[in-house]
């Protein structure tokens, strides 16, 4: 799934940004598990901190609950500082963390029930029955009076989920919510979170896995080594990273396409791993017409003509490796080493995002 | 990266107290958190069934044995060897001894002084092994990290799970002394005149001095729940804090049993001091990173 269009508007999001993590530092003796963190979380979005086991994504969600002190930096969730005002700010926080932290003895009624009494909603029949209406809007009212032991994976997450928002919080943590689940599962439970960005309520969500964040994440947060690789929204990243068009073209003839550089608009010619197709390089969408139109012109009998988009994977392995990434649209990574293949794109991209290679781009 | 200014939306909440006084603690916190834990204990038959067998067999079996032989005893020589053995108790349980004959006598003694050690093991034995396994079982089930996150307190939480510790084997202990006290009466009440337990310095015993006890113990306990790796580890910790702290807890209240009224009432209020003490000590060893099991927590 491609990620979303350059400039796709999202939902009205306040001026003032819910959690701002500055240079934050966090050791966990000789691990540092955040090395300078920078992130900010626009309100009333999605937030996805992206990266592999390790890059310091739960040490974030941690921080901005107050759940864990910085060594250094400074954290502010709605303004505040979790480490002074944390019953203040956790109150406005619901939180889903990898496992899904459920009393197995308790039935889930009685889990629901301890959150709501620690979040200060208290006992009784208006209680019971936001607990039944969270658990409804998860599919998970029917086991309410089921001990949670005996639960699925997925129920369990749908009931951590419910759990989250029975205080009905500003901002929204999920630390990779779907872990364990199957995808049908995972679909919903993604469904679930969007739905609620739809209520005014801000999301951070934590995963590694890609395809979830796909189509998902407002904005993107590529995290490695407790640092902050890159951030924006996903159209603001794909303009950064692949400014031009890039079409894959396919023909009886190849031969044919030999000159498809001399093709007004046509930037850069590469090689496809399928020796039938090309991978046509375009100063903009606006030339596609034309250049389909000269090739055909050419006696180019063409079999296919397919727009390449960049998926969040493109985006997460060519900030992560930190290679000069090949100038194919993002669907593949260069090989390092290989002089041969860099190419303008790749000076590009490295003079944006600083990597080795951006000393020639200057 | 720049950053927009954090912002100023939350200035108003007032500041967490770094370490809140009593005053401060929110109360109803720490009952929800003490009400669930034993909510969890109630839904787990394997623990509360050993735990009522526990208290069945100190206060209840052994009593009715040992005082059901003493005062069926039809041999005369035996009984009078036996009577002859309290004399090695202090002059001042002896003259509390009451009983006109050697049977008697024997019962009562056994009664009011030597089955002490019953209102000890059993809460200490009990409230440890809930103990043991509370903080770090949060840890290992995954359910710290809830807590964590939820508005509660540190000490809240501590307080919460120290009730939760506390009153299950305090509660079994105070049924138990019940039944033990009319099993006392049943056996021994007609050697003596009539209904006579519980006497005024086993009131003392159970309602002054056990609890100090029982908090001090806890207060431990507690720190090592927090400290250690896993629950094994605690209940390993545990049994080596509690054996002598059961020895301690046994030696004092006999002394006090044999004591003047007085001596249990000063040993209750030293044993409350020092419990508060180790209270404030062990509401420190909770904190947020040890509810996560982080590597600097634990």
């Amino acid at each position: 799934m491609p990620i979303a269009a350059p400039g796709a508007p999202g939902p009205p999001a306040t001026a003032e940004p819910v959690v701002v993590l500055d240079q934050v530092r966090r050791r966990f003796g000789e691990v540092e598990a955040l090395a300078g963190l920078d992130l900010v979380v626009p309100a009333n979005r999605i937030t996805v901190l992206l990266g592999p086991n390790g890059a310091g994504k739960t040490t974030a969600i941690r921080m901005i609950t107050g759940a864990l002190d910085a060594h250094s930096g400074t954290v502010r969730t709605f303004g505040m500082d979790p480490a002074v005002q944390g019953e203040a700010v956790r109150l406005r926080c619901g939180v889903v963390s990898a496992k899904p932290a459920l009393y197995d003895r308790l039935d889930g009624h009685a889990n629901l029930a301890y959150a709501a009494e620690l979040y200060g909603l208290g006992r009784g029949p208006s209680v019971d029955a936001r607990i039944r209406d969270a658990a409804a809007r998860f599919g998970i009212e029917h086991a309410l009076d089921k001990r949670v032991g005996g639960f699925s994976t997925g129920m369990k997450t749908r009931l951590a989920l419910a759990r989250s928002i029975l205080h009905q919080p500003d901002l929204l943590l999920f630390d990779e919510p779907t872990s364990g689940l199957d995808p049908e599962s995972s679909h919903a439970v993604l469904e679930m979170i969007r739905e609620m960005t739809d209520n005014g309520r801000t999301v951070v969500m934590c995963t590694h896995l890609l395809l979830e964040a796909e189509g998902l994440a407002d904005t993107v947060v590529v995290m490695e080594d407790g640092r902050d690789l890159v951030a924006g929204t996903p159209g603001d990243l794909t303009r950064q990273f692949w400014p031009g068009t890039v079409v894959l073209v396919a023909a009886e003839n190849p031969d044919a396409m030999a000159d498809a550089l001399t093709i007004e608009g046509v930037a850069f010619v590469e090689p496809d791993t399928d020796p039938l197709r090309l991978r046509l390089h375009l100063d903009g969408d606006h030339h596609t017409p034309d250049v389909v139109g000269a090739l055909v012109a050419r006696g180019v009998r063409l079999t296919r003509v397919e727009p390449l988009e960049p998926s969040l994977e493109d985006l997460y392995f060519a900030v992560r490796t930190k290679k000069p990434i090949a100038d194919d649209g993002g669907r593949q990574l260069t090989p390092t080493g290989d002089e041969a293949l860099v190419t303008d794109r790749h000076r590009q991209v490295a003079a944006l995002t600083g990597w080795p290679g951006s000393e020639d781009a200057r | 990266m720049s950053h927009a200014p954090p912002t100023a939306t939350g200035a108003a909440a007032p500041a967490d107290p770094p370490h809140p006084g009593w005053r401060s603690l929110n109360w109803g916190r720490v009952r929800i958190v003490a009400r669930s834990d034993m909510r969890q204990l109630l839904e787990d038959k394997g623990f509360w069934m050993p735990m009522v067998l526990l208290g069945a067999i100190f206060f209840l079996f052994i009593p009715t044995v040992l005082l059901v032989s003493i005062t069926s005893i039809g041999d005369v020589e035996v009984v009078s060897q036996m009577s002859e053995t309290l004399k090695v108790l202090p002059p001042s349980a002896q003259a509390q001894i009451e009983g006109q004959s050697d049977q008697g006598r024997t019962a009562y003694a056994l009664a009011v002084f030597l089955l002490a050690p019953v209102a000890i093991v059993v809460p200490l034995t009990i409230s440890t092994a809930i103990g043991a396994s509370t903080i770090v079982g949060e840890r290992e089930r995954g359910t710290g990290e809830f807590l964590a996150h939820s508005p509660a307190h540190e000490r809240e939480i501590y307080l919460g799970k120290l009730l939760a510790s506390l009153l299950p084997g305090y509660a079994t202990t105070i049924v138990g002394f019940g039944i033990y006290s009319i099993v006392v009466n049943l056996f021994v009440g007609p050697e003596v005149g009539g209904w006579f337990f519980p006497t005024t310095n086993w009131w003392v015993l159970m309602l002054w001095v056990v609890p100090p006890f029982l908090a001090l113990t806890l207060s431990i306990v507690l720190r090592l729940s927090a400290r250690v790796k896993s629950t094994a580890a605690a209940q390993q910790a545990a049994g080596l804090v509690t054996l002598p702290m059961i020895g301690i807890a046994y030696s004092q209240s006999t002394g006090a049993l044999f004591g003047a009224q007085a001596a249990g009432l000063y040993l209750g209020a030293i044993a409350w001091v020092v419990a508060g003490f180790g209270l404030a000590r062990g509401m420190r060893a909770v904190s947020r990173s040890r509810l996560l099991g982080v590597a600097d927590g634990v």
